[in-house]
């Protein structure tokens, strides 16, 4: 099976708004995907029913050849899928470190009374953590920040935080909502880089929610426009770039012309 | 700009307290079982320890201290707002009534007791019995915390409100509980088992001895604290604190977490619970009320949510007020100025206005935990960065 995650169907349906409409999507194994549309277009609602935070009214999710649609939140989490949010939610009282430490909760085995005697496994099984999630930081290029509180990194560094927290959970799926919101072009670019590399050496497949049209056309093997909870176009960057209906619904209006 | 240090609370060495937790101990027991009895110690210091802090007194600070350490879990840690923790208390206090006592006299078990074999009644060893008031606690800790902890935080509280009152309320009403007598009502249980040590059994009035006992087990609810914290579980509350749905999304099982921090933190309140039984002498039904939920709460949030040694000093300041410091104060009072208040009968309005005046000024309690100080004083920090940063240049 070549698609790491199928999402067959899928429609949400809040009140008598209907969010996402019939959707089908997949992602590939180790590729980098993109979903764009305008404001409200549904986009972070599909994330949420990814991730199991919302349950679609209608279809199912299959992750990895197994079907995950009624999964628990934190289940989906521990399987692999892991995302980023539009609204950065680190926990800003806690180190870059623990951050990372509680992404890698459901890896790791210690129990209370372990905790407590401190055994030499539980001690072994923190080092071993700490110790990986310092090479994810330093992956992320946020390593020198190990013990500083989340809350008072710079904006960039929190959106890299954010992202190694998500792979602390050693996802094979990684959801980016809206990852360079309010980044300069030279962090945009730098956050590219940083996209493809993970690709290149992990096992991983990235789906990108994106407002930035250069960073969604430069990275990006596949686009999928939403509008108005539909699905309205898919295909390379080249082909939403020229498809009639997207300009129409989306880059025609002022604010993705740019 | 931000450097990279390890921050207070995060990195610290749990072995230095220690130290200097012992060294206070021992001074307080040899105090208390040695200097105070001593002939040659000075009347004024004798009548001044008696006035300020009884041994009785310091003792019943310490149960409080232990509780208080056990709602820190829930509150502190998990963030998790509990108003019924006196229902922990009570179910402690039962135990040690059930199991330590001539309660059930038409029995006749004696598992390494402080008294006769043949004595009526169910006879376990004290420290056994911690532990069973401990662990049943927990039981009913996960029993109320599994249907309620899907509650959002302002229905949660009012579910273990509820519990608070239910559970001393049976218990009140508890000599006839459908057909069985489960606590002699009104008439409580006298008498508790004296405390086996080895080489004597503390009885109700060994308060120097009981001292050390009690010293151990706030030494122990401290240990625990801080370990637990630090590990696996212990960031699993912090993040729930911070952010819970962000906490699900990382993989951290909201449910399953929750509940641990509720049974650890019962589990303290049993211990808590059994300690108090022998402190008394006996388990009375009236003495387990809301106020005393309400009373811990404000221990760990005076001291400082969240840091164990600022929930300790918390308990010991209101503990001290509530039982002796007042009282004391006001003899003082009326001896010096021949007036004749009753300073005791102002307890509570002292607490509320201790607390509005904390939540004014200093929200984040007398020893704060430093991530908490941080959240509150966001707004100074702000400033303070941008002062700097403008200096910079
Ligand atoms: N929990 C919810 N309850 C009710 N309506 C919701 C909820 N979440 C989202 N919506 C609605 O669903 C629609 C899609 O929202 P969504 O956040 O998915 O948009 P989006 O494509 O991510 O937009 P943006 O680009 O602004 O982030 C919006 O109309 C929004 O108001
Ligand atoms: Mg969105």
């Amino acid at each position: 099976m070549s698609n790491i995650l199928e999402a067959n169907d899928i429609s949400v349906q809040f009140g008598g708004l209907l969010a996402v409409n019939n959707v089908n999507f997949n992602i590939p194994k180790k590729s980098i995907v993109s979903l764009i549309g305008p404001n409200g277009a549904g986009k972070t609602t599909f994330f949420n029913v990814l991730t199991g935070l919302y349950k679609p009214s209608a279809g199912n999710i299959v992750y990895d050849g197994r079907d995950i649609t009624d999964l628990a939140p934190h289940k989906i989490a521990e399987i692999g899928i892991a995302r980023t949010f539009q609204n950065i939610r680190l926990f800003g009282l806690m180190t870059a470190q623990e951050n990372l430490l509680v992404a890698m909760h459901s890896h790791l085995k210690s129990g209370i009374t372990a905790t407590i005697l401190r055994t030499s496994k539980q001690r072994k099984e923190e080092r071993e953590a700490e110790e990986r999630a310092q090479e994810i930081l330093d992956f992320a290029g946020v390593g020198k920040w190990t013990y500083e509180f989340a809350r008072n990194l710079s904006y960039g560094d929190q959106r890299r935080l954010e992202v190694a927290r998500a792979l602390a959970l050693n996802p094979k799926v990684l959801l980016l909502d809206e990852p360079t919101a309010g980044m300069n072009p030279q962090e945009s670019q730098i956050f590219i880089d940083f996209v493809r590399k993970l690709i290149a050496e992990r096992d991983v497949s990235v789906m990108l929610i994106e407002h930035d049209m250069k960073v969604v056309m430069s990275v990006s093997q596949r686009v999928t426009v939403l509008d108005q909870g539909e699905k309205i176009a898919e295909g390379s960057p080249d082909e939403i770039k020229s498809n009639p209906r997207v300009i129409e619904a989306y880059l025609g209006k002022p604010k993705g012309s740019k | 700009m931000a450097k990279t240090i390890a921050p207070n609370n995060v990195a610290k060495s749990n072995r230095k307290w220690i130290t200097g937790y012992s060294i206070i101990g021992l001074l307080l027991f040899i105090t208390y079982q040695f200097l105070l009895p001593w002939e040659g110690l000075p009347l004024g210091i004798y009548d001044a320890i008696y006035r300020w802090m009884p041994p009785s007194a310091i003792n019943e600070s310490l149960v409080y201290i232990i509780m208080a350490l056990g709602l820190n879990i829930v509150v502190g840690y998990a963030g998790l707002l509990d108003l019924g923790y006196v229902a922990f208390w009570a179910i402690g206090g039962y135990c040690a009534g059930w199991f330590m006592s001539e309660f059930f006299y038409f029995l006749n078990i004696n598992f390494l007791g402080s008294v006769p074999a043949e004595a009526p009644g169910i006879h376990i060893n004290f420290w056994m019995v911690l532990l069973i008031g401990g662990f049943v606690c927990a039981v009913f800790g996960i029993l109320i915390g599994a249907p309620t902890l899907r509650l959002k935080s302002d229905y949660l509280a009012l579910v273990t409100l509820g519990f608070g009152e239910i559970i001393p309320q049976v218990f009140f009403n508890g000599e006839n509980f459908f057909g069985y007598n489960i606590s002699n009502g009104t008439k409580g249980i006298v008498g508790v088992d004296s405390i086996p040590v080895g080489v004597k059994n503390l009885g109700p009035f060994d308060f120097g001895w009981k001292l050390l006992i009690f010293l151990l087990l706030t030494a122990v609810m401290v240990f625990i604290s801080l370990r637990l914290r630090r590990g696996r579980l212990g960031r699993a509350w912090l993040a729930i604190r911070e952010d819970e749905l962000a906490a699900s999304m990382m993989g951290v099982p909201l449910m399953r977490t929750k509940l641990s921090a509720y049974a650890v933190g019962a589990f303290a309140g049993g211990l808590g619970g059994v300690a108090f039984a022998t402190h008394v002498n006996g388990v009375y039904a009236e003495r387990f009320n809301f106020t005393i939920s309400i009373f811990l709460l404000a221990m760990v949030v005076l001291g400082g949510m969240g840091n164990v040694w600022g929930v300790i000093l918390g308990a010991f300041i209101l503990s001290w007020v509530n039982g002796n410091g007042l009282t004391a104060f006001g003899q003082l009072y009326n001896e010096q100025f021949g007036t004749e208040i009753d300073f005791a009968s102002f307890t509570f309005l002292l607490f509320g206005l201790v607390l509005i005046f904390m939540m004014l000024f200093k929200r984040e309690g007398l020893l704060p935990e430093s991530r908490l100080k941080l959240m509150l004083h966001e707004d100074e920090l702000d400033q303070i960065d941008a002062s700097s940063k403008s200096g910079d240049k």
